[in-house]
């Protein structure tokens, strides 16, 4: 199992912040719009430094979807900020018909994604959002592991024309990316390779399934681990090529079951490469009140879930 | 300057020639939306052949250097369509593929399929004002002096969007954009002020921070100058409200004030009455 070491741990929004605060300097077409919401998205850099390009909107969320939607039209390159739940149940309509539909090149910027928002509770613990999103049409999500990853994948959809679903959290997390690492939408990271099982992994499990690969190790099984950072497009051929070598697969999300990753993988492989499938992920339910830790243990999204979940799916093969 | 700048007594001749296209396009895939279409005809005319500076071909998405028109309430696609292709920006000919398989003509209006002229879908109600006002944000940022023009209907208003944007233009000092309000007080299910009262809405968006004007829309000698009086008013730090009065069904008199013919086509013998009742001296039917 290959060593993966991090100097410190830091949340996935400021590598949203910060990458933001770069595209400021370099793409004088990008403008920010946040509801609200600055300091939780820490857009305040960018505020700060180009506020002429800053919109602060309000708690106006439909409105904020269809300034965006507008101000694409002459070349500007929005970039929304609010919470994952504002930024998809609450407006869904907006974004189908002025961004999806309309094919407008909006990015929008999620954070406090799933459980580990923690004690604010389910009405802010988003579970459904990257479901949401992958059905719309035109429509690309995105869901980075660390600061790292964040930041570049921040830097990279300026560049690609279309809209985008960017999705991070508020936990800090171990930030192991490699900060030079460059960030291609739709290519999947190979993070160790193995031959027993398939670990695909997005968002906060990836660190998680990096930690049940040495748990596996030292009981003798060999992970393939692979950060799947782009749920759509999805990137079938590592995901084929990968389970066509060790014929089984866990996948592991911080999202509900229904409409996640595990969906988007049992959609690929069912059609291509039937294979026996185990999924880390909420089961049907709510989230609650709690502390990041407690929360994900409790709705099973654990590394010893992973760890479970492999041996599981190793005795299916 | 409008590429057409026509006179009044042009601006009637075709008038009259898109409410033709309306009744007839809707008649002929038995659906669309003709009462609304009927009503902002003459708004629809104005604009594209006296009012708005624009370039039909080739069109240009950005519209850099254009006036920008958008349709909030995209179930009167018709007027919107026939104008378009009688401005110029795509062949009257297509006219005959509204709401059928393969066409760019959608029921309401989208870009998926790249007609010319429309610049975001629009159908779902209460979305124009947002994306008319970025758009106007977008033209302030890139020193682009032209404006942004957006229609809503009146029924449209319970939308809670509208509400929002409409704050926000008003804090936002949104100044280089001309809304207007087709105040005809019908909507699916009856009257406005039945279904849900909107009350006195030069009140509201006067509150509200605008900048409003009261305009009969079916009527050109009335309606050209309030277009020149909302065009004065921009640049003085607040958007800009036309609320215009219109009569849905104008021109045909059995669809006139009536919600009835909200979203209902003619039948044929229906269609040659009010065919009669648009008499042009030459008609250019496609």
């Amino acid at each position: 199992m290959k060593e993966y070491t991090y100097t410190e741990k830091k949340d996935t929004r400021s590598g949203f912040g910060v990458g933001l605060l770069e595209l400021g300097r370099t793409n004088p077409n990008v403008v920010a719009l946040c509801a609200d919401l600055i300091g939780s998205l820490k857009m305040d850099a960018f505020k700060k430094e180009f506020p002429e390009r800053f919109y602060q909107v309000g708690i106006a969320e439909a409105n904020m979807m269809g300034l965006a939607a507008g101000m694409t039209i002459g070349g500007k390159i929005p970039f929304t900020g609010t919470f994952a739940n504002f930024s998809t149940g609450r407006v869904y309509d907006q974004i189908r018909q002025s961004i999806a539909y309309s094919g407008k090149n909006v990015k929008i910027c999620a954070s406090h994604a799933g459980l580990t928002l923690g004690e604010d509770g389910a009405t802010h613990q988003i579970l459904e959002d990257v479901g949401m999103m992958k059905m719309l049409p035109h429509m690309t999500v995105i869901n980075p592991c660390d600061f790292n990853q964040t930041k570049a994948a921040t830097i990279a959809i300026a560049d690609y024309e279309g809209p985008v679903y960017l999705r991070f959290g508020r936990p800090a997390v171990p930030n192991f990316t490699p900060a030079d690492q460059k960030f291609e939408i739709g290519k999947a990271v190979m993070l160790n390779e193995g031959t027993d099982v398939t670990i695909l992994a997005t968002g906060h499990l990836v660190w998680k399934a990096i930690e049940a690969g040495h748990k596996l190790a030292e009981k003798g099984i060999n992970a393939e681990i692979i950060n799947i950072h782009t749920i759509k497009p999805l990137d079938d051929e590592a995901i084929l090529k990968s389970v066509g070598k060790t014929k089984c697969v866990v996948t592991a999300e911080e999202h509900q079951m229904n409409g996640g990753l595990g969906d988007s993988v049992a959609q690929l492989l069912g059609r291509q490469l039937p294979a026996p499938l185990e999924m880390v992920a909420v089961n049907d339910s709510f989230g609650e009140s709690g502390t990041p830790d407690q929360l994900m243990e409790k709705y099973g999204l654990s590394t010893e879930n992973i760890v479970a979940a492999v041996e599981r799916v190793i005795s299916r093969k | 300057m409008n590429p057409h700048n026509k006179s009044i007594e042009e601006l009637k001749e075709i008038a009259a020639q898109v409410r033709r296209d309306i009744v007839r396009m809707v008649h002929a895939v038995n659906s669309g939306h003709p009462g609304g279409s009927l009503g902002c005809t003459d708004y629809f005319v104005s604009l594209y052949f006296r009012v708005m500076k624009y370039k039909p071909s080739p069109f240009n998405m950005d519209g850099e250097g254009e006036d920008l028109f958008f349709l909030s309430n995209g179930h009167i696609s018709p007027v919107w369509y026939s104008v378009l292709a009688r401005a110029g920006f795509f062949e009257v000919s297509e006219l005959a593929t509204f709401r059928k398989i393969n066409s760019r003509l959608q029921g309401h209006p989208a870009t998926e399929e790249g007609l010319p002229g429309i610049r975001v879908a629009s159908g779902s109600l209460g979305q124009g004002l947002s994306v008319a006002v970025g758009a106007a944000q977008t033209k302030k940022l890139n020193k682009d002096n032209n404006l942004v023009y957006v229609l809503m209907g009146d029924g449209e208003l319970g939308e809670g969007q509208i509400w929002e944007a409409a704050m926000y233009a008003a804090h936002n000092k949104v100044d280089n954009l001309i809304a207007t309000i087709d105040r005809n007080y019908q909507q699916i299910d009856g009257g406005t002020e039945e279904v849900l009262a909107l009350g006195d809405l030069r009140q509201k968006f006067e509150a509200f921070g605008w900048h409003v004007l009261e305009a009969d829309g079916n009527n050109f000698e009335t309606l050209l100058p309030a277009l020149e009086d909302a065009k004065k008013a921009t640049g003085n730090g607040k958007p800009v409200m036309i609320l215009m009065n219109t009569e849905m069904g104008f021109g045909v008199d059995f669809m006139m004030g009536s919600h009835k013919w909200h979203g209902v086509a003619p039948n044929d013998e229906q269609l040659e009455i009010a065919l009669q009742q648009l008499a042009v001296e030459q008609a250019s039917d496609y």
